[in-house]
């Protein structure tokens, strides 16, 4: 099991320490994770993410095996960029998901915990035909978030560089707390923040520096349920729920980051047919009639049959609802359609709602 | 051991249920220590006012953010009555569970259960080894 270098702070702040692929990670502190939350929806959290993989992509032909690899459109990247996008399998179903940061010409991917030796392995043997380096930087690499409505205020106190004029999808290299760090204008959350990337010795010292930076303004350390839950609000996908290696993009509603229309990619084509003849399920976001908590794996019961299943629930903090994302068959994904999802054994009513559940701020 | 609270006067199952009699009626709830390993509650699934129970069968459900646990019945009876406020207030199962978060008050048809179940030291010395 690996512990990341904030292990020793996370417990003595009160953190509850389990593993998440392969990491001990904090699912909570003592706030709890509702109020964690709150706090990243109206002040700033701060998450230790050190589990992601970082992998920079090197070389010549850095660009083009990029455009091979990735269903975006890496060529849009301007120099401090950075962007989401999807590696997929010659059948369409996913690798994963990912987020590139062009830096000049050489390029940073933001991988999965869970996935980043299947990933490292995927891009290795398809950089054989290019003159491009995949170098897996996870381990010298640490990566914090600072997510919410004060985190720019907050990362300002620490930092020359001039927050204000970075646009959300960019990133800037500087001195943060006086430790070199990439600063990336990105987060998993639906609100405003940053992901930050730099040297792993310097982990305790940031953590340090950010946490009493943000102490008057409602700063809260989060943990993995927060993480979870903003996210799920946001809808974003987590890899091993929304999208795994058995479902395409197109069903997972993430058609917007395949560029079909830039040339060839690998997944392409099976890409082109899903989207051509439509999928057979999509993935839809239901709102509860009758009261109980979805949750991962639960049927999805239409005119009584099993015909779907739930890739995520829970009573959203923000909404107060309880809301669940989950496959069902194209002719049953309209907005209004009602299904049932098996709670404990009993059928029980839901709705096919609009997503995002919860708009990110930066969108609206 | 932690700073989990606990009260002398009702006593405990093994599965974190306290109960508390007054005549032939037990109250019925969750330790103070279930509700922390719980961690944020979000919802309470109650059992019908007139079901017959056996102790050990699960009566209720109580989720939270990240799990579903079941809530066993520690007595044998019939549900006499339920707390019908705490569906709507979940959050009373974090904040006071030996008072406004009651579950469910059985009438007891077998008393005797009641002295089988732990006091106060016994179920500490549970907590104390669940905790290692």
């Amino acid at each position: 099991m690996n512990k990341t270098r904030l292990y020793d702070k996370h417990v003595a702040l009160g953190g509850r320490m389990i593993e998440f692929a392969g990491w001990m990670l904090p699912v909570q502190y003592p706030a709890g994770p509702i109020a964690e939350h709150h706090a990243v929806r109206t002040a700033a959290g701060l998450f230790d993410i050190d589990h992601m993989g970082q992998f920079m992509v090197h070389g010549p032909d850095a660009l083009p095996f990029l455009q091979r690899v990735m269903t975006w459109d890496v060529t849009t990247l301007k120099p401090d960029d950075a962007h989401y996008s999807l590696m997929c399998y010659e059948d369409g179903t996913v690798v994963d998901d990912v987020f590139i940061y062009r830096r000049d010409d050489d390029y940073m991917v933001v991988v999965n915990a869970a996935n980043r030796k299947k990933d490292l392995r995927w891009m290795a043997q398809q950089a054989r035909e290019f003159d491009v380096q995949v170098s897996d930087v996870s381990d010298e690499t640490y990566m914090l978030a600072l997510q919410g409505p004060k985190a720019e205020a907050i990362l300002q106190r620490l930092t020359d560089v001039d927050l204000s004029q970075m646009p959300r999808f960019t990133a800037k290299a500087g001195r943060v707390a006086g430790v070199f760090t990439l600063i990336g204008r990105t987060g998993y959350t639906g609100e405003d923040g940053f992901e930050l990337f730099f040297n792993a010795d310097e982990a305790e010292r940031m953590w340090d520096a950010i946490l009493e930076a943000g102490k008057d303004d409602g700063l809260l350390p989060c943990g993995l349920a927060a993480r979870d839950s903003l996210r799920f609000e946001a809808c974003f996908p987590l890899y091993g729920h929304e999208i795994h290696a058995e479902i395409d993009p197109i069903s997972a509603r993430l058609g917007y980051f395949v560029r079909t229309e830039k040339g060839p990619f690998i997944g392409r084509d099976a890409l082109l047919k899903i989207r051509l003849e439509g999928p057979k399920q999509k993935l839809v976001g239901l709102e509860m009639l009758d009261k109980g908590v979805p949750r991962q794996g639960y049927p999805v019961l239409v005119n009584g049959e099993a015909r779907g299943h739930v890739t995520t629930g829970m009573k959203s903090p923000t909404l107060n609802k309880f809301l669940a994302l989950a496959y069902v068959p194209t002719e049953f994904s309209k907005i209004g359609t009602e299904v049932e999802i098996l709670i404990h054994g009993k059928p029980k009513k839901a709705v096919v709602v609009k997503t995002p559940f919860y708009v990110p701020v930066y969108r609206r | 051991m932690s700073d989990y609270v606990f009260m002398d006067d009702r006593r405990y199952a093994r599965s974190h249920e306290w109960a508390k009699v007054e005549g032939d009626i037990a109250t019925v709830g969750i330790s103070d220590y279930a509700q922390h390993a719980l961690s944020d509650v979000v919802y309470v699934e109650l059992p019908e006012v007139g079901q017959e129970v056996s102790k050990g069968d699960a009566v209720a459900v109580v989720e939270s953010v990240k799990a579903a646990e079941d809530v066993y019945a520690p007595l044998s009876g019939e549900i006499v009555e339920i707390n019908e406020e705490l569906p709507d207030n979940p959050e009373w199962v974090n904040e006071d569970p030996y008072g406004k978060a009651w579950f469910f008050k059985i009438k007891m048809s077998n008393p005797a259960e009641y002295d089988d179940l732990l006091d106060v030291e016994a179920y500490k010395k549970v907590v104390e080894e669940e905790e290692h």
